[in-house]
């Protein structure tokens, strides 16, 4: 029950409580011998019966009844009489545990277990959760049980569904009826059920009924919940979609092989230069998909002679299902001195097969064209003439475009698929979120409100996100950075997701035109290093970022600046295939697992994470997350050499040796962090042998 | 009746501490608290049932049962004092309530408004907007900060604020009229326009405002099978005065029905009270006598210097005439509602016609209270009034906006009208009766007497005033000294609320 102040406990109830204890010790050691002799006997399950009418939580006990039940069944000889009379027992015996305690899983699970054995009238069920739904309207094992029985019952959803209404008029402040609600629902609108089509009528209806809760009782969650469960069906698209690309449709890539090209006609957005011999292909969808490969995604090109693909999933945990993919395309048989452009064509989803996590498959085949000029490029350059590069201020000059300059954000858009279907509900869509937003404005001009600004803050990011393709600018960005700098303030113990949060919209308004954009597009001064080349450095630098965002419209860059933010981790960052000079420098990254993503970039050639916070938690928060050396989710080919690398305990550095260990980094910066200690260094340099700078230190070859 | 009397037997013993005559619910009280301190206490009554003008009467023109409270409209707020007092005093072994499942407020074409007096009822209510809801919700939380002792200094409700009107504080608080109204008519229950300065006689002030909110606010939920904050005695308001009498017959109490007064007897020498004389001849004495306000008695034996009615009734002084409250009753054969059979229904003032001043509160009951015959219902109607015109206009255009009034008055017919737009049914009245009561109350030395029902909605000021009588007989006894005490919550599972 909720608001009962708990009171201190009187002498007599201590009295009481030892009583108690000394009761509930005998029947403990009595059943524990049953239980280790198998003993199964009507005085064995009467002791335990009393054991669990006092102590529902004793889990062993329950366990024992259902090895007792199923020894007993089969003893009965399915004598339908003694079959009944055994079941009723035990509904008997949890039912007055949870007298003892309606909150006990053990007791309800054991009812269930029973129940779904099929042999017990269900009649009782609905009048004993009545009973426990009274005494505790929110009580979720009730619920949970609730939902249980129904299907068995079969009632409606429809009915199950008036019964969360009545529950919610009478106290709307229950988080398990609004839950209930929203699991009804999302099976109702899936099966497209009569009177709960088109979605977008029963939405507007909930819509209705859960403002009534809200602007009731604004200091309400349970409300906010259900109204953030609605926002998701309102704007999410059940249908995974292609997002973006590189290279993008409709562009002209051109890669260079010559380091010391310069040629100012080429847009430095399209250029690239590989030493790889491949170009990489990355779709990025707008939620996670498994099913890419070469039979979803077919590509026609020159450079694609050997037929199939490999697709790889971009994801950190080694799942098979990622929201970004990519793959290589070859190009070893083009003659060097062509001048050709090569087309390539590539079709996404024209046959089944790539399906979004939740199940929906992907229903909008798409296409994207675009164009690969190879520049002569001399093989041998590759290792010559690279020099350290700096990240030092003086070396940055501000980018200045070219009017004829391709656009590597406006072509994204070009791939938003609209069909007539998409027409009428976008307008839907557009119109809710417009009227949520009036509606909130309004509530907050009343009063100050901390999840109501989270929700105006989270239904102006949605406007914008839906408005986007056709406004191409974030027209709301200023006011969401506002509200979550409020909210930082108004409620610190969050502060850290709202500047999550925060961090996110400030790319999203930095990446939403090219105008913004280019602000923050330097030329590196220093040309003469061969995989900088015509390129651009992204800098993003001293803007307060906790997190990485926006990454979809930024997966053409291949320099970028990140130093002096607020980074604790750079999830996300692992879509931008390209890259090859990262600064990390001067963030809270507090671990190597915080680095994972860069595990992903084979192109990375130059880091910096000096002065961060690496090895200075002795207990790594994120390292859960981490495979460890006993995990069977890492395939890592590691011969018996490495694991006795001399004086060095790989163990103490696996985390390092898992991000380092696949980087072919040339340029290190690790200094200002308390695990790089002389130690350390030399660790570095044993496992990554490319490496040619360390801590701005040229390392001796070998 | 003095037939009846004549033939009792003599009641004995002749001496008492306390003599009471009238079982009105505020006498029924005191008797039975007075028996409880071990007095020694005698009741009388002419009438030959128990609750003089706190009774429900039997109607008399129908052979079904019918139980007609004479001081209707009234209820009992859940968390009221007078519940209390029945827990405490063991009376509630005698009565079950029912809840009253809601309130709404009517206008003049007789359409009805949910109350929003909860927070449930405020995310129900289907006539506030969204921004009202939450500026009703509000307040109802400032008020319960407010009474929680508030830390903060936003939290409570300023000194100044609460010196002032409480329509001014409403108006502060920047609620709407419409909310306004709500609160201050059916929820706070002031009786005075209040946004009339000139003529409203009770200027209802933020703290007193307050209070009322609070009481209202903490009968909701009070009781788990009552959904609203009102409740109402099976059988009709009879059966409290009842209740308090068998408690008290219980403690040694006599009781004696169909017995008049005759006659006072003073101490020739100091011309202090004595005694009584009864219809049936017999002189009984006592230290204290308790009189309904309305009796007028013959002094025959009071060494007066002037022997007319008029000075002996100057005497005693029972005569307060500063207000009167106008009651109505009407019978029916369907509900005002569809969905509920008991409910009330406030009228704030210049709701009904310019010039209404106070408001108007009726009640519906339904036969599940007992008080009629299954498929009828009893609207009790009352209002504060100067004079009996001003009442019966007030009620009169509160019954017109709600109810059918057949030509003939005797008219048993139960044909329904329509109203002009609406396919709503109005009920037609079978029966009617509207009256004037006056509102009294004064004490004589030693000869107390205590109020006639009051225009209030519950019986608080009624009954405060009887224990304050009790107090002021008896200062150092006790009320009800050997029972628990009403915060323990399983007192509450003793009182019988019926769903």
């Amino acid at each position: 029950m909720h608001g009962q102040p708990r009171k201190a406990p009187k002498p007599e109830d201590e009295a009481a409580s030892a009583a108690k204890a000394e009761k509930l010790r005998n029947l403990q050691s009595q059943f524990l011998c049953f239980h280790r002799n198998n003993i199964y006997s009507k005085e064995a399950l009467e002791v335990n019966a009393k054991l669990l009418e006092i102590n529902p939580e004793h889990y062993t006990a329950w366990n024992y009844r259902k090895l007792a039940v199923e020894h007993r069944l089969t003893q009965s000889e399915s004598d339908p009489d003694s079959v009944n009379s055994i079941l009723n027992e035990e509904l008997k015996v949890v039912e007055s545990a949870l007298r003892q305690n309606f909150k006990s899983y053990g007791a309800w699970h054991h009812r269930k277990w029973v129940l779904s054995k099929g042999q017990s009238s269900l009649d009782h069920e609905l009048r004993l959760l009545d009973r426990f739904q009274k005494a505790d309207s929110r009580n979720f094992h009730a619920w949970n049980y609730r939902r249980f029985v129904a299907s068995l019952l079969n009632i409606s959803e429809v009915d199950e569904l008036q019964y969360t209404t009545d529950m919610i008029n009478k106290n709307f402040s229950n988080y398990s009826a609004w839950h209930n609600r929203s699991v009804l629902l999302s099976n109702l609108l899936k099966r497209k059920a009569q009177v709960f089509f088109p979605k977008e009528k029963v939405l507007n209806e909930e819509y209705e009924l859960v403002h009534q809760a809200l602007f009731t009782d604004p200091d309400d969650q349970s409300g906010w919940f259900y109204h953030l469960w609605l926002l998701e069906q309102t704007v999410k698209a059940d249908a995974p979609l292609l997002v973006s690309s590189w290279p993008a449709h409709d562009s002209n890539l051109i890669l260079l092989g010559d380091s010391c090209l310069e040629d100012s006609a080429l847009s430095p957005f399209n250029t690239f230069h590989s030493e790889l011999g491949t170009i990489p292909l990355v779709v990025y969808f707008n939620k996670a998909v498994e099913g890419v490969n070469s039979s979803t995604i077919s590509v026609e090109s020159v450079l694609n002679m050997k037929g199939e693909l490999t697709w790889k999933p971009l994801s950190t945990n080694n799942s098979q299902t990622a929201q970004v993919w990519v793959t290589y395309l070859n190009y070893p048989d083009i003659k060097l001195h062509s001048s050709e452009f090569y087309p390539v064509e590539v079709s996404v989803g024209h046959s089944q097969g790539i399906i979004s996590s939740n199940g929906f498959h992907y229903s909008h085949p798409s296409r994207f064209a675009f164009k690969v000029f190879v520049r002569p490029f001399e093989k041998d350059l590759a290792g010559h003439g690279v020099e350290m590069v700096s990240w030092r201020e003086d070396n940055f000059l501000l980018y200045e475009s070219h009017s004829q300059e391709s656009n590597p954000i406006l072509s994204l858009d070009q791939l938003n698929i609209k069909d007539d279907h998409e027409e009428s509900s976008s307008k839907w869509r557009a119109e809710t979120i417009a009227n949520e937003i009036a509606l909130f404005r309004e509530l907050l001009s009343e009063i100050n409100c901390k999840i109501g600004k989270l929700t105006l803050a989270r239904l102006l990011i949605a406007h914008d996100m839906m408005m986007s393709p056709i406004a191409n600018k974030v027209v709301h960005s200023e006011e969401v950075i506002e509200l979550y700098s409020d909210l930082m303030m108004l409620d610190s113990p969050h502060s850290q997701y709202y500047k999550d949060e925060r961090s996110l919209v400030l790319l999203q308004q930095i990446t939403s035109n090219m105008e913004s954009l280019l602000r923050y597009c330097f030329r590196h001064g220093d040309r003469t290093s061969s995989f900088l080349g015509n390129s651009i450095c992204l800098r993003l630098n001293n803007l307060s970022l906790s997190r990485v965002g926006s990454v979809e419209k930024l997966l053409w860059v291949q320099m970028l600046d990140l130093s002096h933010n607020e980074l604790r981790s750079i999830e996300g960052l692992e879509a931008m295939q390209l890259l090859s000079c990262l600064n990390l420098s001067n963030n809270k990254l507090s671990s190597f697992t915080a680095l994972g993503p860069l595990r992903l970039l084979k192109s990375l050639k130059v880091l910096d994470i000096a002065c961060n916070e690496i090895g200075s938690h002795s207990i790594d928060t994120t390292r859960y997350l981490c495979s460890s050396p006993l995990s069977h989710t890492e395939e890592i080919g590691w011969s018996h050499d490495e694991m006795v690398t001399g004086d060095v305990n790989l163990a103490n550095y696996w985390e390092a040796f898992l991000i380092f260990k696949d980087l072919n980094l040339t340029q290190l910066d690790i200094v200002g962090n308390a695990i790089a200690d002389e130690k350390f260094k030399s660790f570095l340099v044993k496992i990554v042998p490319t490496l040619k700078w360390l801590d701005g230190q040229q390392l001796q070859l070998h | 009746m003095s037939e009846d009397a004549s033939s009792y037997p003599p009641i004995e013993p002749t001496n008492f501490d306390l003599i009471v005559v009238g079982t009105g619910l505020p006498k029924s009280v005191i008797t039975a608290v007075a028996s409880a301190n071990g007095k020694t206490v005698l009741h009388l009554d002419p009438n030959s049932s128990y609750g003089s003008h706190y009774a429900s009467l039997e109607h008399p023109f129908q052979i079904t049962k019918f139980n007609i409270d004479l001081c209707g409209p009234r209820v009992l707020f859940c968390a009221d004092k007078s519940i209390d007092l029945i827990l405490k005093s063991g009376a509630n072994q005698y009565i079950d309530f029912k809840s009253i499942d809601s309130s709404f407020v009517c206008d003049a074409s007789g359409r009805l408004t949910n109350v929003p007096d909860s927070r449930a009822a405020i995310f129900k209510d289907k006539s506030l907007g969204l921004t009202e809801k939450n500026q009703l919700m509000r307040f109802f939380k400032l008020v319960q900060q407010h009474l929680g002792g508030g830390e903060n200094e936003n939290e409570r409700i300023s000194e100044q604020d609460l010196e002032s009107p409480f329509v001014e504080f409403l108006k502060k608080m920047r609620l709407p009229p419409k909310i306004k109204s709500i609160i201050l008519y059916a929820i706070a229950m002031a009786d005075y326009d209040q946004d009339n300065v000139e003529l409203c006689q009770d200027v209802l002030q933020t703290k007193d405002g307050i209070d009322r909110l609070a009481l209202y606010n903490s009968s909701v939920g009070r009781f788990p099978n009552a959904l609203g904050a009102f409740l109402y005695p099976i059988y009709g308001h009879g059966e409290l005065p009842q209740a308090f009498c068998r408690r008290a017959a219980v403690k040694g109490c006599i009781h004696v029905l169909r017995m008049p007064m005759i006659a006072l007897l003073m101490d020739k020498c100091t011309g202090h009270y004595k005694g009584v004389r009864l219809s049936s001849g017999q002189d009984l004495f006592s230290h204290q006598l308790i009189l309904d306000p309305s009796s007028v008695v013959p002094l025959p034996l009071i060494s007066s210097p002037t022997d007319s009615p008029r000075e002996n009734r100057q005497i005693l002084g029972l005569g307060d005439e500063k207000r009167k409250v106008a009651r109505g009753i009407c019978i029916t054969r369907s509900s005002l509602r569809p969905d509920t059979s008991n409910f009330l229904v406030v009228y704030p003032p210049r709701s009904l016609y310019p010039e209404q001043v106070t408001s108007i509160r009726a009640l519906q009951i339904g036969s599940d209270l007992a008080v009629c015959p299954s498929g009828m219902f009893v609207l009790y109607f009352c209002t504060l009034c100067h004079d009996a015109n001003q009442g019966i206009k007030s009620l009169n255009a509160a019954m017109d906006s709600i109810l059918t009034l057949p030509k003939s008055s005797h008219s048993e017919s139960s044909t329904t009208v329509y109203s002009e737009n609406s396919a709503e049914v109005k009920p037609t009245v079978l029966w009617k009766a509207l009256y004037i009561q006056e509102l009294t109350m004064d004490q004589f030395e030693s000869i107390n007497s205590t109020a006639m029902p009051d225009g209030n909605f519950n019986y608080n000021n009624i009954l405060d005033a009887a224990l304050k009588l009790f107090q002021k007989m008896y200062p150092d006894e006790e009320l009800f000294p050997e029972t628990v005490s009403p915060e323990n919550p399983e007192d509450d599972n003793e009182f019988s609320v019926e769903t």
